[in-house]
């Protein structure tokens, strides 16, 4: 769910920890993802091809990937956090039939800018860790 | 190719910048939405014009991580997709057997919004490829690219950083979707290298006879028509139709699945070859169905020209 309040950069400190977040994974949402991202690699729609190339089935592209991390964090800072950078590292993939269990913890605040880091854990290991920046409004605790 | 070969032939292509690419679309409230709902992303900023116009955006935004899909290709023909430095490398990568592709690392640094009408282009050069390292995906090599988004007035709005793994999948990767057993060797000859090589770099060539224009497939060295021996090997668009197919379901000969589709199918340059369907099941194959060739990678080491039903025909 999406916080119609924006937090407050005063209201977060080193070591808070983001509400956990799963996200089903399943063939629907890893192509409305590749679709909706503008990627047609054949591995994130066509399982055929997917199997013949080595993997498993169909996986999530990096750029869906990238939109969850991008809304986990804004969903837990509210809509008017702005986002000044997503640097994230993929793992395991994200198969149809996983679930991804998003977590995260404020690693440093700084004059207003908040570095998150993120994790996104399947059941074959970490699939995404990585960092967010963004700058929170109000004055700095 | 050699190692030194390959580095010899990236090492004039790394850290080139490529010419500017349009993104296909402006930045639009649709696209928009058809990513907030695949991510399940609610924010309003992004979606409410009211709560966006009253925020400190005044007025709908992009979502930040969107940024990549604005400069996607979308579903454009192979060929302009492989073009400018990446897809120099790629193709080389391909060719020295580094066949299948993941991300695995993305940063991306934002200096502002982008806003629904933003018109962006996008530069992209190759900061460097790796030598070959083993991953848990099979051996590989890491090539690193970045791209510099820019709007219509040449400000950066964005930069990403993006790190793929071009490899070779393992063997057991094929084994498992087959018998275990690799697929025949074709037999390379003087007169056919043409052929193989260019389904190593992903295209489909066919020879064309200097003296009369003709055709011909398979390769051989002279023209059926004119006698001539001269020819010139011509890329064929990879598209065509069904001429005529066969069932095979008997005897199963390993590492062939069955039943086993086997087509001849008409190009539309005009000349047949003969091939595998993949993607479509027996009972919905019909004659002069429209098929597109496919570069599979059957084994580790082989890559065949396949042809599969063209998508919403």
């Amino acid at each position: 769910m999406s916080n119609p309040r924006t937090l407050q950069a005063g209201e977060v400190a080193p070591g808070d920890e983001l509400p956990v977040l799963d996200v089903p994974v399943t063939a629907t949402s890893i192509v409305a993802g590749a679709i909706a991202s503008r990627d047609y690699q054949d591995v994130h729609h066509d399982r055929d091809l997917a199997v013949a190339r080595g993997s498993k089935d169909v996986f999530m592209n990096i750029l869906t990937t990238n939109g969850y991390v991008g809304r986990y964090v804004t969903d837990w800072a509210g809509p008017e956090a702005v986002v000044r950078s997503i640097d994230i590292r993929l793992g395991a993939p994200n198969y149809p039939g996983d679930s991804m269990r998003m977590s995260g913890q404020v690693a440093e605040v700084e004059s207003g800018v908040v570095t998150v880091s993120v994790r996104g854990a399947n059941s074959l290991g970490d699939h995404v860790s990585g960092t967010v920046v963004l700058e929170l409004p109000g004055e700095a605790a | 190719m050699t190692p030194e070969e390959l580095r010899q032939r990236l090492d004039p292509i790394v850290g080139r910048e490529g010419a500017p690419q349009h993104a296909p679309d402006p930045v639009n409230e649709p696209m928009i939405r058809h990513w907030c709902e695949a991510v399940g992303d609610l924010n309003p900023a992004y979606l409410d014009d009211d709560f966006a116009a009253a925020s400190l955006h005044g007025g709908r935004v992009a979502p930040p991580a969107m940024l990549q899909a604005w400069g996607m290709p979308g579903l454009r023909p192979r060929g302009e997709i492989r073009s400018g430095p990446m897809g120099e490398v790629l193709a080389l990568l391909d060719a020295a057997g580094y066949t299948s592709v993941v991300a695995t690392n993305c940063r991306q640094e934002y200096a502002r919004y982008l806003r629904p009408g933003d018109r962006l282009n996008v530069t992209a050069q190759v900061r460097s490829v790796s030598d070959e390292k083993k991953t848990a995906l099979g051996v590989g090599r890491f090539v690193d690219q970045l791209m510099i988004y820019r709007d219509i007035g040449g400000e950066e709005v964005a930069r990403m950083e993006f790190r793929i793994l071009k490899f070779r999948p393992p063997a057991r990767a094929t084994a498992e979707a087959g018998t275990g057993r690799p697929r025949p060797r074709p037999a390379r000859s003087r007169d056919n290298a043409f052929f193989w090589e260019g389904v190593d770099e992903r295209r489909l060539l066919i020879q064309r006879c200097d003296g009369c224009g003709r055709l011909r497939h398979p390769p051989g060295p002279m023209c059926p028509d004119c006698h001539g021996f001269d020819w010139e090997a011509q890329e064929a668009s990879g598209r065509g139709r069904v001429y005529s197919f066969v069932v095979a379901h008997h005897p199963p000969i390993p590492p062939f699945d069955y039943p086993n589709l086997i087509a001849l199918v008409e190009l539309e340059e005009g000349t047949r070859i003969v091939s595998n369907l993949i993607g479509v099941s027996p009972d919905d194959v019909a004659i002069d169905m429209p098929v597109e060739v496919v570069f599979t990678q059957v084994d580790p080491d082989l890559v065949l020209p396949l042809f599969r039903p063209i998508p919403g025909r």
